[in-house]
């Protein structure tokens, strides 16, 4: 992912980008196109190089942001049709910081309305249709970023993480995404959905360009008071016992499709191989960790999302008349009536249900107490090994439309990413080919807090 | 369990929306579907449980009471809004 070597351009690896960017356009992947910006800052870069400056780690490297991610004077929209018209006056610091080491934005890419899904179905924009295969989903919420990466229109995308948003489509398209430690990197300018468990993460083609992206981005930021102090690369948490454990409850899931099962069981008879303990963890509370997830996420979302008014900015309802409201409250709203999408609506009202005075008890306080006895079965897990391997999801892609009108069966989606959000913990998914009918698998490595680092060395063993 | 279309309308109120016909319907039969699968946690022994709200491991971060340079001016900002005069945002009859 370099082009110190000379033999490119910046300009050239710009211009590639963008063609295959227009080759791709029925795959429904950018939202935003940023042509004439890209292609100056790639100019500048190419001056740099024959000038002898340094250009940065990143030097003329195409990347995509996540629409959710704020970039100035690029619209940030989440693609959600509240935010459409949102031009961003600022730089989210991950934006920043890819710019800073002389990475290329070439424009933004789409995503379930507020990262609200996981197919990429619940956009203003439509479905981004899967890499290999286009009657499928490209998995969500960050499809847009897993199907540049896997299609070859940039070297790299961001995305993020509240239930499985990067590891999810990774799997489903055959990239590498990363989903690190609860605080790693700054979430300053990017769109909030669930505070306590929303992480920024990437999408590229090797663990090894995952861990320059990580080295770039990772670090405490004065402008968001959630990151940790600087760990990674320097502070890691070791991977020491040389031990890999496997979910016993995974493995004997029903919904577990069975070529996922065997590329899980080659993975770690490789690693026994290779002279690491296998150890077999079982984790029965896991198995309610969706139905917390449930509660905790949509009652953060239904806070988050309060703030979309057509005041300040973005979309502003043009339905001013009725008798019995002042035109103040219809503006609120019928902005957002218009507005939200039909997911962003069922959260915001399930987070306001779960929150209510007379449900409080029973759903959201029971949910955080859930969230304790998952993270506590984690760090028993973690005494014994140093990492665990298990699935992404339980299945490859599923059809476009198969489970649009059913929110639950599309929750279940994220059965086995969710437990590593509630628990702040890093994981890594990766490729492992393709089943018979030629679809991508993925697995995902967890780690301790902290163990991004290892995690990612672990991953280049495995993958 | 199940929800009355009256306690979809008042949600959608707290919410700050209005549905139509159609949408209440369909909420009522996803709510119902979402509550009951999240009432799972029914089965759950969670007596004694400290609660777990936020998982960042630090607390009280401190910091000076100063101004952290932001990259975007107050026209910039104003320029979001729909409207706006003599640098206020503008919006329409309250009462």
């Amino acid at each position: 992912m370099k082009i110190a070597d000379k033999k490119t351009t910046a300009v050239s690896l710009v211009e590639a980008s963008l063609k295959r960017i227009e080759e791709t356009k029925d795959y429904n992947i950018f939202t935003f196109i940023d042509k004439d910006q890209a292609l100056k800052k790639a100019q500048a870069i190419d001056d740099k190089i024959k000038k002898g400056e340094n250009p940065g780690k990143l030097a003329g490297v195409p990347y995509a942001l996540k629409a959710n991610f704020l970039s100035k004077n690029r619209p940030a929209d989440a693609s959600a049709k509240i935010l459409t018209e949102f031009i961003s006056p600022v730089d989210s610091t991950t934006a920043e910081k890819l710019d800073k080491e002389g990475a290329i934005c070439v424009g933004c890419v789409n995503l379930d309305a507020f990262a609200h899904g996981s197919s990429t179905e619940n956009s203003y924009y439509g479905p981004t249709k899967n890499a290999k295969d286009k009657t499928r989903v490209a998995g969500g919420s960050s499809g847009g970023s897993a199907v540049a990466v896997a299609l070859d229109c940039v070297e790299f995308a961001t995305g993020s993480d509240t239930g499985g948003s990067i590891r999810q489509p990774a799997s489903f398209n055959g990239v590498f995404g990363i989903k690190p430690t609860y605080g790693a990197i700054s979430r300053y300018g990017v769109v909030a959905m669930a505070s306590s468990l929303d992480v920024i993460g990437f999408f590229a083609k090797s663990a090894a360009d995952l861990d320059l992206l990580m080295s770039v981005t990772a670090g405490k930021d004065e402008k968001d008071q959630t990151t940790l102090p600087d760990f990674y690369g320097s502070n890691d948490t070791e991977l020491k016992k040389k031990s890999v454990g496997f979910i016993k409850e995974f493995m004997a899931s029903e919904a577990l499709d069975p070529e996922i099962k065997s590329a899980l069981e080659t993975k770690l008879a490789k690693l026994k191989d290779k002279g690491y303990k296998i150890v077999e963890l079982s984790m029965p509370t896991l198995e309610y960790a969706l139905a917390a997830y449930y509660i905790i996420q949509p009652a953060e979302v239904a806070s988050n999302l309060s703030r979309y008014d057509g005041i300040r900015y973005g979309f502003r309802t043009e339905n001013l008349k009725a008798d019995d409201k002042t035109p103040l409250d219809l503006l609120f709203e019928n902005t957002r009536s218009e507005g939200f999408m039909p997911e962003n609506k069922r959260r915001i009202m399930i987070g306001n249900f779960v929150l209510s005075s007379g449900f409080y008890d029973a759903y959201f306080l029971k949910a955080a107490k859930a969230r304790t006895l998952i993270i506590d079965e984690f760090n028993k897990a973690f005494a014994d090994v140093d990492a665990i391997l298990t699935p992404v999801s339980p299945n490859p892609a599923f059809k476009l439309g198969e489970k649009i009108s059913d929110p639950v069966a599309m929750y279940l989606e994220d059965v086995m990413s969710v437990p590593v959000n509630l628990a702040g913990l890093p994981a890594v998914a990766f490729p492992v080919g393709e089943n018979k009918a030629g679809l991508p698998l993925g697995l995902q490595i967890i780690g301790p807090r902290r163990s991004d680092k290892n995690l990612l060395k672990l991953t280049e063993e495995l993958a | 369990m199940e929800v009355t279309k009256e306690e979809i309308t008042h949600l959608a109120s707290l919410s700050n929306f209005s549905l139509g016909a159609e949408e209440i319907t369909k909420l009522k039969a996803d709510l119902e579907n979402i509550l009951r699968y999240i009432s799972k946690l029914d089965e759950l022994d969670v007596k004694g449980v400290e609660p777990t709200y936020q998982v960042f491991e630090m607390e009280n971060v401190w910091r000076p009471d100063e101004i952290i340079a932001q990259d975007a001016d107050r026209e910039a900002l104003l320029n979001l809004a729909k409207d706006s005069e003599d640098h206020q945002i503008k919006v329409p009859k309250v009462l």
